[in-house]
């Protein structure tokens, strides 16, 4: 296989500070096939692409193209030796116009325009801003200007995703087409039923390791779920976490802390609607770029919603500022510590920046004192590096923007994966925590990309595709593989039935095409 | 054509303003004609020059507040290199002041790129530095410029074809405007090199995706402003006959002309021609003000009011043009 | 890396944290250092009355060298101070011909708190870089001090005993600016820890995307904080022309560069987030130092202004590699 591979990588290594993103990550794609490179979030999938299409220099690992050691790394250098990528954000400059954009990359105009015909866009102006195309059509010219340039490898990272469904079946048959000239396909997707249509064998990533090379062929879904879960290490029951769930013992009809309904925001979250009861640890469970973000964005002040509505213990609530969302006692805990804290200040400061916000005046030191104090013990923060946040260890830097709110005495916990890259013990603690303040009455919304969390912590989970809810299900039967399947959007139960839902269960807005 | 209008409906806005000022202009002081069109086209000069290299830098993502600095000491190195020297070195003195307004900008830019530190914060020592140099060259205004060199900016030219009626009515300092920045500009703007000033300037991951060269590209825009910078320097000693180590107040007068010619302060947007025209209009406000008889002191203050609320609503379109 | 242990941290690491926790001691080394560079090549001139006379100069400039510690903290600048305490110090001087010094004092104060006012709205609401907006400022307010200075042409101008007193005189040997200076500088050390308004300042400059989450509504610390240089400004600006007792248009101008050379040379980062007015009182006493130096060694205007621009920059430089990997 390998001597007469297009694309040879081997022992792959990256590591970002201590946090290692890929540790043996190996990927071979043979001339004519599409393959398709699938991981949970966080596998190293985006990594492995980057180092792939040269952004980015791994530590150690072998790359060959046509059995050729390739040593320069940069975009350019990848373009020539005849590997190029189409990412998930489009690459056109969006200020140029398009004739610029294939001038700035030496892109041959008739091939391109041969292409975009192909790819199902009749009309394209080739004086327009890229700024003012849609996203859909940006995607299409990316995928366009490089199959134009005729390239060995063609990497496409989410290709279908932010497509209409006709758009996106233009492009799975010109993928094919590709692969009949001997050329090859790297396609990476989150849709199981794209996998199983289009590609010839998969790569698993898990944990920044290949973990399995599968051919695709009928049932292969269940063969990839367990090689993405694999067997992981057993993170332990959090303590106090109740056999009876939080809505199961609320009767019917309770004013819930929050309810949101027909909820869209951005181009991402389109239709949400679910209730978070007092007392409870709600999961949520979606795939990468589902709409979560947007969700958290919303409810935290951030950003604005474009349709539907909140209600706080029953009163219609409206944000502008996040000190708006605080103020109802939503509070937001992001899943990237250095969004959430001051690296270059004390955990004192950090724990009690929320009362600053508010009180300009002199400070109470006592009191402050006894705040950050009670706050520092109730999550066993590791002071011992005193100074600034930055040098304490991932798992404390996440403790301390908890410990923030704990200190306010919280409502509402909105975690975005809190539990993202720390080590076991803290996790267990986090855990712990989130039950013992829904014990007390608060309640919490979790997001989380670790399935096993939603075992371990939470009383319900709300499953998120394609911006919309697909599923909510009890703690007691989201297991991981029931989990993982009604991520990918596949039913609870996978049976000989039919699939419901057209292929992409994505919402496909109608978008106008052309010059409008 | 409606593509052109598109495209360029900003500047033709602009030169629609600029025409009513002028027919003010005429209002308020009949006499108003070829002399005082040509008189504004020499004030413009130098403000123009400064506008046209804080453009290439703001497109290509950056700022650049050293270009007043860089002004006075390419100004005081041609008078002082000029003073008591024949006619004919003052063609290699014009070449000596163009290279080291490159190299000025390419020490500039090479510093934005190696230092990483932010262009605003570079440039702005580099303000100091510039001006110091130029202190060191002249401690005070000083030395002396080409008779034919003062000559190019003053008066008309003959153009062949066109009846003198026309061309009294075309300055040569004008002329000398569009052909140094054409020379320059038209060929950039066209090469990949220019389209290269722009991706950076627009969206940086996508230009390195692209294949753009990210550092090279931000330094030879640096250096292009260098040039631009040099050739106000010139202007400037043209134009008073000597050379004043001290800048101007042409930093803050390119950045307001960038923001009102329809260039982007997050760079990647707008091009040459609006901000030019820009400099006349703001020229020209000066002039009324001056028919007026009003203040000059009171000039300024309107002055600078009017380039910081052009700023202001240039950092209003920026914020909408984000929440968008 | 993953060899690494806690006990065999690099040097060059180990160096780094200590300049980063401790940026008052190799600041205090440098100052006696330039001290003793400046006895050896002048013996005898470092007596009590020079320490006098530096302290008298170091302080003007310390004051304003607090407008850029503070805006710096936010990540902002205030290129206005120059000509901020340039208006309080000439509208004092004229008024004071026909008010009582405490009433000309205030007028004097007012218009650079306005400008300062001005600065906050264009960059917190606006959110025009501090850089820009606050040149912008500057040019408006040197245009209206000419202005205002043909309306009062026939007043002439003095300058209150109370202001000489300050900016110049001596009580048993101590200067008395002190008397002004040290509660002034107690006030804003105490404040920057102490009060929440200080913590804000860190916490904007050092994230401003955190502050937001945390509930902290930036552009009100932002206009607040602007008007407050501004008047700190102006109060530098009376400080000034005490000691130097000859208002002009241009009086406090050259100390802009300064200003900001202190504020970064005593370890607050432009960037924000990090510093504090300790570190600038004894980059002000620097700068002052070194000045003298110069002086001394008879070092043109000119590369004065490339020497400082340099120090801002390699400062700033040094402070983007001490700080990016740790």
């Amino acid at each position: 296989m390998t001597s007469e591979s297009l694309l040879d990588a081997s022992g792959v290594c990256k590591s970002y500070g201590p946090v290692a993103a890929l540790r043996d990550a190996s990927l071979t794609v043979g001339p004519g096939e599409v393959h398709a490179l699938v991981g949970a979030n966080g596998a190293g999938k985006s990594t492995l692409v980057k180092i792939l299409t040269g952004a980015v220099r791994p530590d150690s690992g072998r790359i060959l193209i046509r059995g050729r050691d390739r040593k320069v790394h940069s975009p350019a250098e990848a373009r020539r030796s005849g590997l190029v990528s189409v990412y998930q954000e489009p690459a056109l400059i969006p200020d140029l116009d398009v004739a610029d954009n294939l001038r700035l990359t030496g892109t041959p105009v008739d091939p391109f325009m041969k292409w975009v015909r192909a790819l199902g866009i009749d009309k394209l102006d080739l004086f327009e801003t890229a700024r003012d195309l849609p996203l859909a059509v940006l995607r299409i010219l990316d995928l366009a200007r490089a199959l134009a340039i005729e390239p060995d490898v063609l990497l496409l990272d989410e290709m279908t995703a932010a497509l209409p469904a006709n758009l996106a079946e233009k492009v799975l048959d010109v993928v094919r087409r590709q692969c009949e000239t001997g050329r090859s396909v790297i396609f990476i997707s989150h849709r199981f039923l794209e996998i199983s249509a289009l590609c010839d064998r998969a790569t698993v990533l898990r944990d920044g390791e290949t973990v399995g090379v599968v051919d695709v062929e009928a049932g292969v879904e269940e063969q990839i779920v367990e090689l993405m879960l694999g067997t992981r290490t057993e993170l332990g029951r959090a303590a106090g976490k109740p056999q009876q769930s939080a809505g199961d013992r609320r009767p019917e009809g309770e004013t819930p802390r929050l309810r949101i309904s027909n909820l869209g925001a951005g181009t991402k979250l389109e239709d949400v609607s679910f209730d978070l009861q007092v007392g409870e640890v709600l999961g949520v469970i979606a795939l990468e770029g589902q709409g979560q973000d947007e969700l958290f964005g919303v409810l935290s002040g951030s950003r604005r919603a474009l349709t539907g509505k909140i209600e706080v213990d029953g009163t219609e609530a409206r944000f502008r500022h996040p000190a708006d969302a605080i103020r109802a006692g939503l509070v937001y805990v992001p899943s990237n510590r250095v969004d959430a804290l001051l690296m270059q200040r004390s955990v004192r400061e950090n724990i009690a920046l929320p009362f600053c916000a508010g009180a300009w005046g002199p400070i109470d030191m006592a009191k402050e004192n006894v705040r950050v104090d009670g706050a520092i013990e109730r999550l066993q923060i590791d002071t011992r590096a005193q100074g600034e946040v930055q040098r304490l260890s991932g798992g404390n830097q996440q403790k301390v923007t908890i410990a923030r709110w704990i200190a306010t005495g919280v409502q509402t916990l909105l975690c975005f994966d809190p539990t993202r890259g720390i080590d076991i013990r803290t996790k267990r603690e986090i855990y712990s925590l989130l039950r013992e303040l829904a014990a007390q009455g608060s309640s919490v919304l979790l997001y989380t990309s670790e399935l096993e969390e939603v075992q371990l912590v939470c009383d319900r989970a709300v499953v998120i595709f394609g911006g919309r809810v697909v599923d909510v299900l009890p703690a007691d039967i989201a297991n991981e593989p029931t989990l993982m399947r009604a991520a990918y959007g596949l039913p609870r139960e996978v049976s000989s039935d039919a699939i419901p839902g057209s292929a992409p269960a994505h919402g496909a807005s109608g978008i106008e095409l052309g010059p409008a | 054509m409606t593509q052109t209008v598109r495209r360029h409906g900003w500047a033709i806005g602009l030169f629609a303003l600029l025409v009513l000022l002028l027919i003010i202009t005429k209002l308020i002081q009949p006499g108003y004609g070829a002399s005082g069109i040509g008189s504004l086209a020499r004030a413009a000069l130098p403000f123009a020059f400064a506008t046209a290299a804080q453009v290439i830098v703001v497109i290509a993502g950056g700022i650049d507040l050293s270009i007043a600095s860089m002004m006075a000491v390419t100004s005081v190195t041609a008078a002082a290199m000029m003073d008591g020297a024949s006619e004919e070195f003052a063609v290699v003195v014009v070449l000596f002041v163009l290279l080291l307004g490159i190299a000025m900008g390419m020490i500039n830019g090479i510093l934005v790129v190696l230092t990483r530190v932010p262009d605003i914060v570079v440039t702005l020592a580099m303000l100091f530095v510039w001006e110091g140099v130029a202190l060191l060259i002249l401690r005070a205004p000083g030395g002396a410029a080409a008779e034919w060199l003062k000559g190019i900016i003053v008066g008309t030219a003959g153009i062949p074809g066109l009846p003198a009626e026309i061309t009294a009515w075309i300055p040569k300092a004008l002329l000398v405007l569009v052909v140094c920045l054409g020379i320059v500009w038209l060929p950039l703007r066209r090469s990949r090199l220019g389209l290269s000033i722009y991706a950076v300037g627009s969206d940086a991951l996508a230009a390195f995706r692209s294949g753009v060269a990210v550092n090279r590209t931000k330094v030879v825009a640096y250096a292009v402003a260098g040039l631009f910078a040099a050739m106000g320097g010139l202007v400037l000693t043209m134009s008073t006959g000597i050379g004043a180590p001290i800048p101007g107040p042409y930093l803050l007068a390119s950045v307001a002309a960038v923001v009102l010619g329809g260039v982007a302060l997050g760079g990647g947007r707008g091009g040459l021609l609006g901000p030019i025209i820009a400099v006349f209009i703001l020229r020209l406000v000066r002039t009324d003000l001056t028919l007026l008889s009003v203040d000059p002191n009171i000039t300024t203050v309107i002055e600078g009011t009017i380039m910081v609320v052009v700023v202001i609503l240039g950092g209003l379109v920026a914020l909408r043009g984000r929440s968008a | 890396m993953s060899t690494g242990t806690a006990v065999a941290i690099p040097i060059g690491r180990r160096l780094r944290r200590f300049l980063r926790d401790q940026p008052l001691v190799p600041l205090i080394v440098l100052l006696v250092g330039l001290v003793i560079v400046l006895e050896v090549l002048r013996p005898g001139i470092v007596n009590e009355r020079w320490i006098a006379n530096t302290i008298k100069f170091a302080i003007p400039l310390a004051i304003l060298a607090s407008c850029q510690t503070l805006t710096m903290l936010t990540g902002g600048i205030d290129l206005s101070v120059g000509i901020v305490a340039t208006v309080s110090a000439f509208v004092m001087a004229t008024q004071v011909t026909t008010h009582d010094p405490a009433i000309a004092i205030a007028i004097s104060l007012l218009p650079a708190i306005l400008i300062g006012l001005a600065n906050g709205i264009g960059a917190g609401v606006f959110r025009v870089h501090p850089l820009i907006m606050t040149l912008g400022l500057s040019l408006i307010a040197t245009g209206g001090l000419q202005v205002y200075q043909r309306t009062v042409l026939a007043t002439g101008s003095a300058i209150p005993d109370s202001l000489a007193w300050l900016g110049t005189g001596r009580t048993n040997g101590v200067p008395n600016s002190l008397v002004l200076f040290v509660p002034l500088a107690a006030v804003i050390i105490l404040g920057l820890r102490r009060t929440g308004f200080g913590r804000l300042l860190y916490a904007i400059g050092d994230n401003e995307n955190a502050a937001r989450l945390s509930g902290v509504r930036a552009w009100q610390v932002i206009v607040v904080l602007y008007a407050l240089s501004g008047l700190l400004a102006g109060i530098a600006g009376l400080v000034y022309v005490g000691l130097i007792k000859a208002p002009s248009l241009s009086l406090a101008v050259p100390l802009l560069l300064p200003s900001v050379a202190a504020a970064v040379i005593g370890g607050t980062s432009i960037f924000g987030g990090r510093g504090g007015y300790g570190g600038t009182i004894v980059g002000a006493l620097i700068l002052t130092v070194l000045t003298t130096l110069l002086t001394v060694l008879q070092v043109p205007e000119g590369a004065r202004r490339i020497l400082f621009g340099f120090i801002i920059l390699a400062v700033t430089a040094a402070h983007v590699r001490i700080t990016e990997d740790s």
